[in-house]
Order: structure tokens, then C-alpha cells, then sequence
């Protein structure tokens, strides 16, 4: 799960890591008055939304008193955010971040991902500070340094002294930079972080490394263990339909096309979506329904996908493992006539019982038809949509 | 012949008496796997339907019987806590079906791994299967015949599908793995790619990949450098939105990379059979063949 900067932050100093100082507002007038609180000769006003890029779209601005501050707020907050990772449609910021302002002296890029090749923790950093690091990435691979650590060891000295070499790290600093490094390492690991990235990483005035900018990724499935998570949700931020199908078990994700999709796992619920766009419509959505398709889990998942006005048909693609097809045609079925589907169905079922499946779908007396493979339903989806 | 696990095979069942446990373990008996132990905290000196003895620990059951493979059903937050029990007890095969493992938990397991005596399949995935012979996981065992393609996937229900094709298609099956839809898996499609290349009962292999990560690029580099046999290989994802978790922990397009046109590139490079779509693997099967 995504989590703002403001919480990145509070997060990064519960361990130990200093961030500059800094207040969340909602309202223009508390922008106003942080501003004098924070006592320093210029702040900086930052859209809290869910995307990178905040700078270049307007939502990072710097104020040198508190009536810039309020009338910069004024224009941020309730601004449709644009950023490269938003979206056309943008974000709407609903409260900014005030933070005082320091002396930069060095900037750098700094980040801590799970390394999926080799199993470790890596860091990746670059003297490039502030700058797009995929854009580096491809330009400049060589100003880019990855460093693995095997979990099993952990993060040793020499680790961070090659860090420190390749950033060009005056000697006297290497102290603090190495503290903060230790820091981060233990933090990515005692909270579950899968992604943490810290652009710019400042070198201050007075000697000190501090992350000007947060960028956290949790691992959702270790909330068991970490009950605060749920605290860190935004419910702004995500899509309405995704937070619904969520809180009824079901993993959904809205896409563009019209072609609701019903799934059983997740491979197929992709190799779905990918052969309907091969016959020329569209999906709307990724839904796994899950092994367990009977009745009431369809009809929610109908549900679900109605609330998708684009949504024109539906193709419904069950590989019954250890449940029967019939049983499940027979769920579909009721679950459509309960809440009276008029739209054109498309419905293929694999396994145990199909045929009796295909007939019971074909005289259900509802506009369903039936589907003999994959590449046939989604071939009689895309022209029903497509007309 | 076929990989890993035959009708010989001795299984241990983590979780035995738990709900998921107890139903899969009642089907793998019923498919034919010799399920010789369970391992249940405080269910120790019972018996699973009366016939398979239960143990508080792995080190218990290991007393008592031989066992050459262990299927783990225990949940998420001490699953992976089961694994590194499996791997002390120094059991070769150890197949995680449980789904939801905190990454850093597997960081640590696959640290344990690559100093053990053990393979591991999964988390996250249906398991494994010899058709006809023995079935450690979740999958419909109906729809697997013995035959001579094997069958590799990071999918459950997709794989599946394959299978059933194969099968339809006289084609059938050798052994049938699902590696996991994590992001840190146990073992990635090259430690099973070289077995089948030696298996002298496999003509070809079907992979099935999906997007994140990279582990379908360094297997095709792989098939093109040490295999003989024909791989057919299979995307899923080409319509999958960047930076969204589909399903799966490990299936995810982050900064880039991981997408589907990437893979479907590298892997047609490097000499892979590419089914377009999941209805043609069959076919795709049986141009690779020269059939």
C-alpha cells in the first residue's frame, strides 16, 4: 500500500531519522499559521497525494512569508493535481504539507527496494539528486550504483563505504551517512517496507543528511503485524469501486474498456483482459472471484461491475477446479436474476459437469451466452459490445 | 519417469487439521499421494481420518517415518516460520501453497534455502503433480493424464487451463509445477527447466509467466543456452495497467519494467515458442513439436 509523504516521514522518525520540520494542514488559514510556527525564512507548501512527479505538476511550492504560504494553499488545496504519475484525470489535493526550509548544499538520489533476482534488499543510489531516476536509468546507467545486501549477513560497513565512495562523500561525513544508512536498513526490515525511496537525499548547511522528500511502499500482507496500517489508508486516494470490491473480499481493478470481466484467479483474470483486447474490445476491469464462485460472491461481483457505467457486457470466465460447473452456472444464474441483469452475458465454464453448465446457462431464459473456450467467449463478448 | 515426486513419494502435510489443510490433504489421498505423516501444534499422538498419524513437530514425524516431501498449509504470519522448519529438518522437497508471506519473511527463507539441502516450490501456488502418480497441492487432479509435455506456471487457475488443453489434445502431461505468484519465490523456472531437459519422459516444456520481475527473461536465456527441448512460452498481463499489484504479490509493472512486451521480446529472441494467447497453447505445442 501507498502511504503519503507526511506519514513517510513520521514513520522515518520513529526510527531515529531526522526529517525537517513540518506540519500537516487541511485549511489555508492553519497553512497560514504553521508557517509562523515553523519560524524559518522560507517554507515549502506540498500537495499530499499518492503520486511522484509533484513538482513539475504545481503541487510542490516555496513561500517566503506566511501570506505566500496561505495564498499558494489557497490555489493547492482543491486543485486537480497533474502529474505524470496521476493520470489525465489528476488527484485532488485535500491537504498540503508546510515545511521549513533548509540550506541545500548536495543533493542525491537514494532508495531501498526488494531486490526479486537475487532474493536481498538493495539500495540504489545516484549523485543525480532530485532528478527522474528512471530517466537516469536510461541515460546514464553508470551514475546510478545498486547495492545488494544478502538478508542473511545484513548490511555491513563496506556496504556503505562503497556507497559513500561512489557519491563522493567528504571522509569527515561519513559518520552521519553511514548512521542514516543503518537506520534506513533497520526501518525497511522492522516495518515491512517494500519500497522506500528517498529523492532528494540533502546534504544541509550544517553537515547533515536529511530525506527533503519520502516516498514509502508497505507490504500489505505483513498488516497482521503491523495493526497501524490500516490507520495510514486514504480512502481518497484510491478508487471508490476498488475500496468497495475490497471490503467483500474480492480483488478488483477498474480499468477503461467495456467488457465487465469475471474471473477465477488471477493469471487467468489477466490471460482474460489480454484475449478480449485481442478481438478488438476492451476490458473494464481485473477481478479475481476467487476458487469459491458460488451465488452470493457472484452477485456481489455482479454488483461491483454495474457500478461501472462503462461497463456494456460482461464475459464471466470460471475454470472450475474442485467446484462443480453446474453448481457455479446455477449461481451465476440466480445472482443475475436477483438483481434483475439486463446486460448481455457472455459465460464460459471448464471442468467438472461443463456441458450441463453450458445448457443451464443457455436456457436460463436471461440474455446469456454460453462460451465453449476462452478465445470464443471473448471472440462473442467483443462483438455483442462492439455491435 | 518424470521430476521430483512419483507414486513412491512420501508426504508430510503441515497444517493437516486445519480447514484448507484438511480438505487438500483428503484430496491429494484420494489422487493417489502416499500422505505418510501431518504436523499439527498440539495435535500430536491423534490421527487425520483415521489413518494418518499427526505430530506437534516436523522433528517428531521425522522419527518415525521417512519423509521425502512436505506440503505447507499453514497461515500467512507463521508459514514462513514452517518453511525453516521444514528446511532444518532437512526435507528435500518442501511445497508452500499458503499465499499472503510477508516479503521480508521470504527474504529470509530464501536465505535459509541457498544454504540447505532443500528445494522449494511455491508460496503462493497450486503445487505440484505427476499425473497418475502423485499430487502435492491444490489443483484438479481430473484434468491431468500422463503424457510428455511438462508444464511450469507463476498462475493457478491458468495453468490449469493449459493442462486441460494438453490433456484434450492427447498431449498429457509429466509433471506439472506452479512456482508461485510471489515476488521472492523459492525456486524460479530454471531450477525445474533442467530437470525436465534430463527427464527422458519430457518432449517439451509449456511456461507460463505473467508480468514483474525478470525471472522469465533469465529462464529464456537459459533454455537458450543449455535446452534442447522445446519450450512454449505464455505472457499473462499485456493489458495490465503499470504500477498495480494484479493479483498476485509478484505481478506488478514498477518503474517500468516487468511488462509483457518486454518478456514476449527476450523470450521470442531467445528461441521460445510464444502461444499469442492462452487458447492456443495447445497448438502452439504441437507446431513446436513438429507434429
Amino acid at each position: 500500500m501507498d502511504i503519503h509523504e507526511y506519514q513517510a516521514k513520521e514513520l522515518l522518525n520513529k526510527h531515529g531519522i531526522k526529517t525537517l520540520k513540518s506540519i500537516l494542514c487541511f485549511k489555508p488559514d492553519e497553512v497560514y499559521s504553521a508557517y509562523k510556527t515553523l519560524s524559518s525564512s522560507v517554507a515549502v507548501v506540498k500537495a499530499q497525494v499518492h503520486a511522484g512527479g509533484r513538482g513539475k505538476g504545481g503541487g510542490v511550492k516555496i513561500a517566503k512569508s506566511a501570506d505566500e504560504a496561505k495564498s499558494i494553499s489557497e490555489k493547492m488545496i482543491g486543485m486537480n493535481l497533474v502529474t505524470a504519475q496521476t493520470g489525465k484525470e489528476g488527484k485532488l489535493v485535500k491537504k498540503v504539507l508546510v515545511e521549513e526550509g533548509a540550506a541545500i548544499i548536495k543533493e542525491f538520489y537514494l532508495s531501498l527496494t526488494v531486490d526479486r533476482k537475487n532474493a536481498a534488499i538493495a539500495f540504489v543510489l545516484s549523485a543525480e539528486g532530485g532528478m527522474e531516476i528512471e530517466e537516469v536509468s536510461k541515460n546514464h546507467p553508470e551514475k546510478i550504483l545498486t547495492v545488494s545486501v544478502n538478508p542473511l549477513y545484513g548490511l555491513k560497513s563496506y556496504h556503505i563505504l562503497e556507497m559513500s565512495l561512489f557519491l563522493g562523500i567528504d571522509k569527515n561525513l561519513f559518520g552521519g551517512f553511514s548512521k542514516l544508512i543503518n537506520l534506513l536498513y533497520g526501518a525497511f526490515i522492522a516495518e515491512d517496507i517494500s519500497m522506500l525511496e528517498i529523492n532528494p537525499l540533502i546534504l544541509t548547511g550544517s553537515d547533515e543528511f536529511i530525506p527533503l522528500d519520502a516516498k514509502i511502499i508497505l507490504d500489505d500482507n505483513a498488516d497482521f503485524r503491523h495493526p497501524y496500517f490500516k490507520d495510514l489508508i486514504d480512502e481518497d486516494e484510491e478508487e471508490p469501486l476498488e475500496v468497495k470490491a475490497k471490503s467483500v473480499g474480492l480483488n478488483y481493478i477498474k480499468l477503461d474498456g467495456n467488457v465487465g470481466c469475471m474471473v477465477n484467479g488471477a493469471g487467468l483474470a489477466m490471460a482474460t483482459m489480454d484475449t478480449i483486447k485481442e478481438f478488438g474490445a476492451a476490458p473494464a476491469n481485473f477481478l479475481d472471484v476467487g476458487g469459491t464462485a458460488d451465488a452470493k460472491r457472484v452477485e456481489t461481483a455482479f454488483n461491483i461491475l454495474l457500478s461501472d457505467k462503462n461497463v456494456k457486457g460482461i464475459f464471466i470466465n470460471i475454470f472450475g477446479g474442485i467446484v462443480k460447473c453446474d453448481m457455479v452456472a446455477e449461481g451465476v444464474v440466480s445472482a443475475a436474476k436477483n438483481i434483475g441483469l439486463k446486460l448481455p452475458v457472455v459465460v464460459r465454464l471448464e471442468g467438472t459437469n461443463a456441458d450441463e453448465a453450458a445448457k443451464i446457462i443457455e436456457n436460463s431464459g436471461m440474455n446469456f451466452v454460453s462460451a465453449e473456450s476462452l478465445a470464443d467467449g471473448a471472440k462473442k463478448i467483443s462483438k455483442i459490445v462492439n455491435g | 519417469m518424470s521430476i521430483l515426486v512419483n507414486k513412491n513419494t512420501n508426504v508430510l502435510v503441515q497444517g493437516i487439521t486445519g480447514k484448507e489443510g484438511s480438505f487438500h490433504a483428503q484430496k491429494c489421498i484420494e489422487y493417489g499421494t502416499k500422505v505418510t505423516a501431518g504436523v499439527t501444534p498440539f495435535k500430536g499422538k491423534t490421527l487425520f481420518n483415521d489413518s494418518v498419524p499427526v505430530y506437534n513437530t516436523i522433528k517428531e514425524a521425522k522419527k518415525e517415518h521417512k519423509i521425502d516431501a512436505t506440503m505447507v498449509f499453514v497461515p500467512a504470519g507463521f508459514a514462513a516460520a514452517g518453511v525453516i522448519e521444514a528446511i532444518e529438518a532437512e526435507i528435500p522437497l518442501i511445497v508452500c501453497i499458503t499465499e499472503g508471506i510477508p516479503v521480508i519473511d521470504m527474504l529470509n527463507v530464501k536465505a535459509a534455502l541457498n544454504c540447505s539441502k532443500s528445494l522449494m516450490i511455491g508460496p503462493n501456488c497450486p503445487g505440484i503433480i505427476t499425473a497418475d502418480e502423485c499430487k502435492i497441492g491444490i489443483m484438479p487432479g481430473f484434468i491431468h493424464k500422463k503424457g510428455r509435455v511438462g508444464v511450469l506456471s507463476r498462475s493457478g487457475t491458468l495453468t490449469y487451463e493449459a493442462v486441460n488443453q494438453l490433456t484434450k489434445a492427447g498431449f498429457g502431461e509429466t509433471t506439472c509445477i506452479g512456482i508461485g505468484g510471489d515476488p521472492i519465490i523459492g525456486s524460479p523456472f530454471i531450477s525445474f527447466l533442467k530437470m525436465f531437459e534430463q527427464d527422458t519422459e519430457t518432449d517439451a516444456v509449456v511456461m507460463i509467466g505473467e508480468i514483474g520481475g525478470t525471472a522469465e527473461e533469465e529462464a529464456s536465456e537459459y533454455v537458450k543456452n543449455h535446452m534442447k527441448k522445446p519450450v512454449i512460452g505464455f505472457i499473462a498481463g499485456k493489458t495490465a495497467p503499470a504500477g498495480k499489484r494484479m493479483g498476485h504479490a509478484g505481478a506488478i509493472i514498477s518503474g517500468g519494467k516487468g511488462t509483457a512486451s518486454d518478456k514476449l521480446k527476450t523470450m521470442e529472441k531467445n528461441g521460445i515458442h510464444i502461444a499469442d494467447n492462452p487458447s492456443v497453447i495447445a497448438e502452439t505445442v504441437k507446431k513446436a513439436l513438429n507434429i
